[in-house]
C-alpha cells in the first residue's frame, strides 16, 4: 500500500454498545455480589444476573440479552478470578443452554406468557446444560443425576422469584429509557 | 459510593424501589400459572424416579470373597456367619442391613450402621466377611461400590 494508514485504531461506539455495556455491568455486580453467598451445593445460586437479562431481552431482544448474558460469564468469572476454571465452563454451558431456550420461550404468545415463564424455562434450561457438562467432563458417571431432583427444585424456586422481580421491573410505569 | 453502582443497576434499584406496589400475583399470567403449575408437578416427580434407583432389594454375604448366603430384604431375620476368628452376626430388616457384631478389633464394619443403597457395602476384614446390598437397578452394575 503507498497510503500510510494512522496508527490509531478507532473503534465505533454505538448506542446499541454503550447500552449492552450498562446492562452487563449490572450483571456484573448482581455476580460478584452473589458470589459473596454462601451455598448449601455448588451449583445451586439464585442467578440474580439473570433478572437483568431477562429485562434486556423483553425490552431489546434476544440478541442483547445474549451479549449481557455473554458478557456477564466471561467477565464476572474474570472478576472472581474463576476465568477458564470448571465453574466458569460450567456457568456458560449453563448461559448458554439458557439463551438458547429462551430463544424459543421469547416466541411464546406474550398474551399469556411474562417472564416469570421464560425466567422459569430458562433456569431448567441453565441447570440442564450445567449437569449435561458436569456428566460428560467433571464427573463421568451417572451419580451426578442424583443431584437433579435438588438442582430442579432451585432452578424452580429462583427462577420464579426472578421471573417476578423481572416482571415488576418491567411493569414499573417509568420505564427504563435506553440512554438515560 | 453510591457512583461506584453501574448506571444500570442504580436505574434498576431506582425503579424497583419505585415499583408502586403491584400485588405479585398480578405479575403472573394465565400461561405463567400453568407452566409453574406444571414445573412444580415435574420436579416432584423427579424426586422418586431418580432416587429410586439406589434402592436396594438383597444383601450379599460373603466370607473370603466366596458367596455364603443372599438374604432378601423383605422380612426381618438375622444370619451368622462363622469366619475367620468367629462369628459376625448380620440382622436384614425390611430394605436395609447391618453387621450386628462382629470379632473384628476395630468393629469398623459394626460402626457403619445400616446400609441402605444398592452396592453399599461393609467389610469385616479380619474375620474375612463382607456384607453388600444389592439393587434391582443395573445402571451402576459396573461399580463394586458406590459411597455418597
Amino acid at each position: 500500500m503507498a497510503v500510510m494508514t494512522p496508527s490509531t485504531i478507532e473503534l465505533p461506539v454505538t448506542a446499541d454498545d454503550y447500552r449492552i455495556a450498562r446492562y452487563a455491568a449490572a450483571a456484573i455486580a448482581l455476580t460478584v455480589a452473589e458470589a459473596a453467598l454462601p451455598s448449601p451445593l455448588p451449583g445451586i445460586k439464585p442467578g440474580l444476573a439473570n433478572i437483568i437479562v431477562l429485562v434486556v431481552l423483553a425490552r431489546y431482544g434476544w440478541r442483547d440479552a445474549a451479549w449481557v448474558s455473554l458478557l456477564r460469564v466471561v467477565a464476572g468469572s474474570l472478576v472472581i478470578g474463576q476465568f477458564l476454571a470448571p465453574g466458569f465452563f460450567l456457568a456458560l454451558a449453563g448461559a448458554l443452554a439458557s439463551l438458547a431456550v429462551l430463544a424459543l420461550a421469547q416466541h411464546l404468545p406474550p398474551r399469556f406468557f411474562g417472564p416469570v415463564s421464560a425466567s422459569v424455562l430458562a433456569a431448567f434450561a441453565h441447570i440442564g446444560g450445567q449437569i449435561a457438562l458436569a456428566r460428560a467432563w467433571l464427573v463421568p458417571h451417572d451419580g451426578v443425576f442424583y443431584l437433579l431432583p435438588l438442582f430442579a427444585t432451585a432452578a424452580l424456586v429462583f427462577g420464579t422469584i426472578n421471573g417476578l422481580v423481572a416482571a415488576r421491573l418491567l411493569a414499573a410505569p417509568a420505564g427504563l429509557k435506553a440512554g438515560s | 459510593m453510591k457512583d461506584r453502582v453501574p448506571d444500570g443497576l442504580r436505574e434498576l434499584l431506582a425503579q424497583a424501589a419505585g415499583a408502586g406496589q403491584a400485588a405479585w400475583h398480578t405479575l403472573l399470567k394465565p400461561g405463567d400459572r400453568a407452566l409453574l403449575l406444571a414445573a412444580v408437578m415435574l420436579v416432584a416427580a423427579s424426586y422418586p424416579l431418580l432416587w429410586r434407583g439406589g434402592v436396594a432389594d438383597r444383601a450379599i454375604v460373603k466370607r473370603d470373597g466366596q458367596l455364603v448366603t443372599e438374604l432378601a430384604l423383605n422380612a426381618s431375620r438375622k444370619y451368622e456367619v462363622t469366619g475367620a476368628i468367629g462369628t459376625t452376626v448380620i440382622e436384614v430388616q425390611p430394605g436395609r442391613a447391618r453387621v450386628v457384631s462382629d470379632p473384628g478389633p476395630r468393629q469398623y464394619c459394626v460402626q457403619q450402621g445400616w446400609l441402605t443403597r444398592a452396592n453399599a457395602v461393609a467389610i469385616c476384614a479380619p474375620n474375612h466377611v463382607t456384607l453388600q446390598l444389592a439393587g434391582g437397578s443395573g445402571r451402576n452394575g459396573g461399580y463394586d461400590t458406590l459411597n455418597y
